[in-house]
């Protein structure tokens, strides 16, 4: 067993040392390969380390250095950051293995760059999860950005170049012009950036403008997809499909997610913010979100756009979790971060599998091509009903707690949203499958099988059932981050 | 020995650079010459750290030329606010010589290189002497020395590029103009207090009660410095003096030249003119800051429209500039902090992005714009590297020098409550990333051209280069020093007194 430091150093600089050491490993593309898997498995158990230890009530502390009197780069590894890091590090160890068999199965060019920045933004994303202050979060919040970009630019072409610049400027733009200020304003009001279980602003700022503060936060983090800055997301689609699983459907937009809830569990305090219903706002903008984005899924062709739009919704949940700020809403945000990631990683390998294995990229050109790739289509089924919440499948824990936090906090009307949300998942999601083995194909096309592309999936599949049965460790972690003063 | 030099620090800082120019000027050979601005330059350095770590706590040292008591004698005043801005100056220009030996034989004469060197030194020293003295009317020759030598240097440029020449002569023109300006004011002070010291000056100001005199004194003065600053709008011979002249000197101008204008100006508003606030603060806050507001959007706006490198960032120091001049306009301890951090970062960050424009041209034998460094990325990764570095603190990247500038700067603001500046200052903020990111985008994502040449890089330029990048990372992760230095310096402007 190694010490919660060891354990904590091991978690962030395994997947820079991954990236560090890709250029040198590129002469032989088998050690190349491998670095990403076992790079995941150290950073995984590192973080499962940790998360156990926070389970045992402990913080896991890592100082780091000391920028200016007040600022320090510090980790303390909070429930809810035991989650995102687990989350992170577990699937990358799959993504990491797809990432070999899609590269290669497309041919894509410059993959040593691509498996060092997808590495970096890895190391980004646990630092996020693990960060002990603000400060520490807004700096890896935006290393994370700026490690994704060349990864969005891969291709090269002109269509990629231009949304990396969409990509860029809302999610730069936003973090600079809105995060930024509200972290100062933090810090200048308090004097502290550092998170407190149930938060520290109640009785520093005026409750009358906390709704502002908030918003800043809700805004300034465009990782979390709010409405109307959600525009970067779909864009981000045209980066080669490992990127669009695992960085903008777990570690970009969950980062930004998390964010939030970390924001309003450790910095407002869901107390304060259920006392001064500073949050009642940001309730109905994500419940807009979630039908809004639901309903533009549905007219998209393209199974990466659809996808997207759908993760757009799904991350609303959390936001909706977090502005509730109610106990059982905020449990319900933290197990969704994990659910929504095993659910919607596996959607987004089955897009990839699919658009390798036989070049198809549109909704409508799936029509009878399910049995020439039945493992693909299992797996997308799996992970389609878990997005949608039906039991035995994770999805649906996260799902019905956040409506019962719903109820408990009075708002029935996002129970019919959530329902309606449900129904039109129903819809959007089991389209692609219907198509694949109810309607007659209408051209024959050549699969080519690749294990690589195929077996992660599959394993996520089963992970989202697995979730079902044993969500222990997460329901603990989340219950103890909802629970507030300590 | 030791004792009399450390005593006499302030006036050796000046004096070497001076009394090596000439010698440098008689040189043929083009390496001697350089290895004399180098131990020049290196001396100053260790000078002004030595006068750093004295007067760090508060101490003031003040220092009587040829021992002639003020105000008959010359005074040079050094405080924890002059040396923190000798130092930014003297660390740069040393690693700006350091570079200079390539840059300058890929874009001089050998013949001309000892006489390059004389008035590279001349810059340096007035630049020096400027900040220090504390005699207004012995400020003006310091000007004059650092501006005709500066004229020079950019006139060097034409070499390579016969627009050097313009750009030379509109810098002489316009500063010759500010400096007159700036002389015309200590005219009317001298004749309202009798006095040329600073100090006096001060002690004497608020006595002699106001009225139109002491009005258009200041307003002169004030004037004078906006344009030695480049502050918007008489910034106009900024862009063109930077992107024409011979790479070294951008390196040189951008890192130290303009800060210590800007170092003047805060002297004279807050030190000669403390006295009497209602004055200082109505030029501050009526004049100063909107016209630094204008110049962060002009400088940033014309930026992205720019299609030539260096001329991208010399726009993008008007717009530094502007941030610099907007700390010192709010008054405030943690804004006048805000500036002197920016002031050291500044220098890091575009001392950094010149020399590696220099190196881009050194290698293309050609100007640096956006066509001819497209993919130059993979071309000169070394170079390209670092400029990547200096080009993510430019746009204030978290765990870079320019995030540690933009966190107290939005901090300062914030503080003073004007949220109408706060969003302005954001918003430039961001649009500064699309000049970076247009740059960086050519660079590294895109191919270069087919049939291209392979291009060499120097180590006598990235090496000095990765140090300042290397700086660049280091202020952005311990930034304790910096911080602390600034706080001093702030409560040295700000506490009154010369």
């Amino acid at each position: 067993m190694m010490s919660l430091q060891t354990a904590m150093l091991v978690g962030l600089l395994a997947p820079l040392v991954v990236a560090l050491l890709t250029p040198f490993l590129a002469v032989r593309h088998i050690w190349r390969d491998a670095a990403g898997p076992i790079g995941g498995v150290i950073t995984f158990i590192a973080a499962l380390e940790v998360a156990m230890a926070v389970r045992d009530g402990q913080t896991p502390r890592l100082f780091v250095a000391q920028i200016a009197e007040g600022l320090a780069i510090e980790f303390a590894v909070t429930p809810l950051g035991a989650i995102f890091g687990l989350v992170a590090s577990g699937l990358w160890i799959l993504a990491a293995l797809y990432t070999v068999g899609y590269m290669r199965g497309n041919h894509e060019k410059h993959q040593t760059r691509f498996t060092a920045f997808y590495a970096v933004a890895v190391h980004a994303a646990m630092a996020v999860a693990w960060s002990g202050n603000l400060l520490v979060l807004f700096i890896f919040y935006e290393i994370l950005t700026f490690s994704t970009y060349p990864l969005v630019t891969h291709k090269e072409s002109a269509a990629a170049r231009n949304a990396g610049r969409l990509y860029m400027s809302i999610l730069v733009g936003t973090s600079v012009v809105l995060l930024l200020p509200a972290v100062v304003w933090v810090w200048l009001s308090t004097g502290t950036l550092d998170f407190r279980p149930g938060g520290f602003l109640a009785g520093q700022i005026d409750p009358a403008i906390a709704p502002i503060l908030l918003g800043l936060f809700a805004f300034g983090v465009g990782k979390a997809a709010l409405m109307p800055i959600h525009r970067w997301l779909p864009a981000a689609m045209v980066a080669p499909t490992p990127v669009s699983a695992l960085l903008h459907a777990v570690a970009v937009v969950k980062a930004g997610v998390f964010t939030i809830l970390t924001v309003v569990v450790y910095v407002f305090g869901i107390d304060f913010l259920a006392k001064t219903g500073a949050s009642d706002w940001l309730v109905w903008l994500a419940a807009f979100t979630i039908l809004a984005s639901s309903m533009v899924a549905i007219t998209k062709d393209d199974i990466k756009a659809r996808l997207a739009y759908s993760t757009i919704s799904q991350l609303s949940y959390i936001v909706l979790g977090a502005a509730i700020a109610s106990s059982m809403a905020v449990q319900g945000a933290a197990l969704h971060i994990v659910m929504h990631a095993a659910g919607k990683i596996t959607l987004f390998f089955c897009a990839g599998a699919i658009y390798v294995q036989a070049h198809l990229t549109k909704i409508s050109e799936l029509d009878g091509q399910g049995r020439e790739m039945p493992w693909v289509f299992a797996a997308f089924f799996i992970g389609a009903l878990s997005i949608i919440g039906i039991p035995p499948l994770g999805g649906s824990w996260s799902k019905f707690i956040l409506m019962v936090g719903a109820v408990e906090a009075g708002y029935i009307v996002i129970l019919a949203v959530l329902g309606l949300s449900s129904l039109l998942n129903v819809y959007y999601l089991l389209e692609p499958l219907s198509r694949a083995f109810f309607r007659d194909k209408t051209r024959v096309i050549d699969v080519a099988f690749h294990p690589l592309v195929v077996v992660p999936p599959v394993l996520t599949a089963l992970i989202s059932i697995g979730l079902f049965f044993f969500d222990e460790i997460f329901l603990d972690l989340a219950i103890l981050a909802s629970r507030g003063q300590q | 020995m030791g004792a009399a030099i450390i005593t006499n620090l302030p006036a050796l800082l000046v004096a070497v650079p001076l009394l090596l120019a000439p010698v440098s000027a008689l040189l043929h050979s083009a390496s001697l010459a350089w290895m004399l601005t180098l131990i020049g330059a290196g001396s100053s350095f260790i000078a002004a750290l030595m006068l750093q770590s004295i007067t760090e706590n508060g101490v003031r040292i003040s220092y009587h030329l040829g021992n002639w008591e003020p105000p008959w004698g010359i005074e040079f005043v050094v405080d924890s606010a002059t040396s923190l801005t000798l130092v930014v100056m003297t660390g740069l220009g040393f690693i700006a010589t350091l570079a200079a030996r390539r840059l300058v034989s890929s874009e001089i004469n050998d013949k001309d290189s000892g006489k390059f060197y004389a008035a590279w030194m001349l810059v340096s020293g007035g630049l020096f002497g400027l900040v220090m003295t504390a005699d207004a009317f012995n400020l003006f020759v310091f000007l004059e020395i650092s501006a005709l030598a500066s004229a020079i240097l950019i006139g060097m440029g034409a070499g390579t590029d016969r627009r050097a020449l313009v750009a030379g002569f509109h810098y002489l023109v316009i500063g010759a103009v500010g400096a007159t300006f700036y002389v015309i004011g200590v005219g009317f002070i001298y004749a309202m207090t009798g006095t040329l010291n600073m100090g006096d000056m001060a002690a004497r100001i608020p006595e002699a009660g106001g009225g139109a005199v002491l009005h258009v004194g200041f307003g002169f003065m004030v004037a004078g410095m906006l344009v030695k600053a480049a502050i918007f709008p008489v910034h106009i011979w900024l862009p063109a003096a930077y992107s024409y002249a011979p790479s070294a000197v951008s390196t040189l101008l951008a890192a130290i030249a303009t800060k210590a204008a800007l170092y003047v100006l805060a002297r004279i508003v807050f030190t000669i003119f403390g006295g009497v606030p209602e004055i200082a603060d109505i030029a501050l806050s009526n004049v100063i800051v909107p016209l630094a507001i204008g110049g962060i959007f002009i400088g940033t706006v014309m930026a992205i429209y720019e299609a030539d490198i260096k001329k991208m960032f010399a726009h993008s120091s008007v717009a530094q500039i502007g941030y610099i001049a907007l700390g010192l306009g709010l008054t405030t301890p943690a804004g006048v902090s805000a500036s002197f951090i920016h002031i050291a970062n500044h220098a890091l960050i575009k001392g950094g992005i010149f020399m590696a424009i220099g190196g881009f041209v050194a290698a293309l034998g050609a100007r640096a714009n956006l066509d001819s460094i497209t993919g130059i990325g993979r071309r000169m990764p070394i170079t390209a590297t670092a400029f990547l570095i200096c080009g993510l603190s430019l746009a204030g990247l978290p765990l870079t020098a320019g995030f540690i500038s933009k966190l107290y700067l939005v901090r300062a603001v914030l503080e003073t409550e004007s949220y109408l500046i706060l969003a302005l200052v954001l918003i430039s903020s961001a649009l500064s990333i699309v000049y970076l990111w247009k740059i960086m985008e050519v660079m590294w994502m895109q191919p270069a051209p087919v049939r291209s040449p392979k291009l060499a890089e120097n180590p006598a330029i990235y090496l000095p280069l990765w140090i300042v990048a290397f700086g660049n990372i280091w202020f952005g992760i311990d930034a304790s020093w910096l911080v602390a230095a600034a706080r001093s310096a702030a409560t040295a402007l700000l506490g009154g007194g010369v």
